[in-house]
């Protein structure tokens, strides 16, 4: 008996706290590990702990529109909040940029890429990793910069496409495809490419990454979730998103 | 309804289906033989392992399978040693793939079927003077016959409706390694849900026929089994 009310308690209790931490935030996946960090430094300064689900824009899109329990979106791009905007899925005037993404060509070796991309031009190497343009606005943005650069057609046809940007540095961290174009982000670490060689691709070559943020729909009577996109525009988050390699 | 590159798509899986099924049932025979009629100890450890790629998550799977076709993993270093390259996002991967993901459907209707018949018929056939290989093929397989047919629709059905391993190792390259459940979760991510759902539909379709046509054929068969 007594233990049967141990784990009514119990029950009872972890309920009543995941009340108290109702904010749920879905993140797109190239911004993980900078938003792990953000969401601890908002847990300490204000208490209130937000639990975060990382994934792509798209799919958080079809799950928002179905009615999945998020109250705010930290999206890959721009349209995807406009659109839940004009949908009437998320709060008008709530929408703001919080990180415009860098795009990046890596390799793991050391000194395989080098400072002016002129490897690319190369016949070192039988597969290159992309985003999905279609899916991906780093994907879109490549695509974008190849073609300025009058490289497009050529390498086309040793195109490897990951889904998301997680995956295509996935293809290039187990050495699968020799280089890739990724997010700076995620390779950036304490001001510095952190590991093998890289070419950060001049950003007049692509129109510029802007990743949004919107309070949905499900937030909009949330005084959390409004706390927590003015957190992301503090000195605090801005420090920590341009630590990961954003222009923030 | 669908475009061109779906219908490329949908080509491109029923023959990787296809592959798999046909090399699948080779390899499977044997070893299904093995299982069905072996005392050795090492049964339980094979049985396992043949049926891991059933528990294990497609994508767990597909990323071991990067790591071992990689430049560094030890699959990759033996092709390149052989001269083919590395395997990742080729065609001739996602069929390794395919046959290490299917493998416990194909094996295990076998094994059960081997079981089934046990070892009467070919004592029986040894007497008559078959030889070993001669009364597995004129006994054992006519008997394990339906066995072989859950075997082949199940693999191919199953290949059909892989995921998780072609979009760790495929790369999404159409013609090469873009299949259909791949091509369905690329729309639906970029939102064209209209393609989507022509391609899902069609698959639901198929799926639904496929166990249907199975489960006619089992209750039929069910007669001819002793």
């Amino acid at each position: 008996m007594r233990a049967l009310l141990a784990v009514g308690a119990f029950i009872f209790c972890s309920c009543t706290l995941a009340q108290s931490a109702a904010l749920n935030v879905a993140v797109a996946a190239n911004f993980a590990a900078a938003m792990q960090e953000i969401g601890a430094a908002f847990e300490s300064e204000t208490g209130h702990r937000a639990v975060l689900a990382f994934g792509s824009t798209g799919k958080f899109y079809a799950q928002i529109k179905n009615g999945a329990p998020f109250q705010i979106l930290l999206a890959a791009d721009s349209q995807t909040p406009l659109r839940l905007e004009r949908e009437g899925l998320a709060v008008v005037g709530t929408r703001f940029t919080y990180a415009t993404g860098r795009l990046v060509l890596w390799s793991k070796r050391e000194g395989f890429v080098d400072g002016q991309g002129e490897v690319l031009r190369s016949d070192n190497f039988r597969h290159i990793a992309i985003a999905d343009p279609k899916l991906a606005p780093y994907g879109a943005a490549t695509i974008e910069a190849l073609s300025h650069l009058g490289l497009l057609a050529r390498l086309t046809p040793k195109f490897v496409q990951g889904e998301n940007v997680s995956q295509t540095y996935q293809f290039v961290a187990t050495e699968n495809a020799a280089l890739g174009f990724i997010a700076l982000s995620q390779v950036y670490s304490q001001g510095k490419i952190a590991r093998g060689s890289a070419w950060v691709v001049p950003s007049e070559l692509y129109r510029a990454i802007h990743q949004d943020a919107v309070v949905l729909a499900k937030g909009r009577d949330n005084p959390v979730a409004l706390e927590f996109a003015r957190f992301l525009r503090s000195d605090t988050a801005r420090r920590i998103i341009q630590a990961y390699g954003y222009e923030g | 309804m669908l475009s061109e590159a779906a219908w490329q798509a949908v080509w491109l899986t029923i023959e990787l289906a296809s592959l798999t099924t046909i090399l699948l049932l080779l390899l499977a025979t044997p070893l299904a033989w093995w299982l069905g009629h072996t005392r050795s100890p090492l049964r339980a450890a094979v049985g396992a392992l043949v049926a891991l790629p059933l528990v294990l998550p497609p994508t767990v799977l597909g990323f071991y399978l990067l790591l071992a076709m990689g430049p560094q993993g030890p699959l990759g270093q033996l092709t390149q040693a052989m001269g083919f390259g590395t395997l990742s996002f080729t065609f001739s991967g996602l069929l390794i793939g395919s046959i290490i993901y299917s493998l416990p459907f194909a094996v295990q209707p076998l094994q059960h079927a081997f079981e089934a018949i046990g070892t009467r018929p070919m004592e029986v056939a040894a007497t008559l003077r078959a030889r070993p290989l001669d009364a597995f093929l004129t006994v054992a397989l006519p008997l394990a016959a339906p066995g072989f047919i859950t075997a082949a629709i199940l693999t191919f059905a199953h290949t059909v409706g892989e995921f998780g391993v072609v979009l760790m190792i495929g790369g999404n390259i159409p013609g090469e390694t873009q299949v259909v459940s791949t091509q369905i979760y690329g729309y639906v991510e970029a939102m064209e849900y209209a393609e989507a759902h022509w391609l899902a539909g069609s698959m639901l379709l198929f799926s639904f026929a496929v166990l249907l046509v199975l489960g006619l054929m089992n209750s039929r068969n069910s007669r001819l089994l002793p």
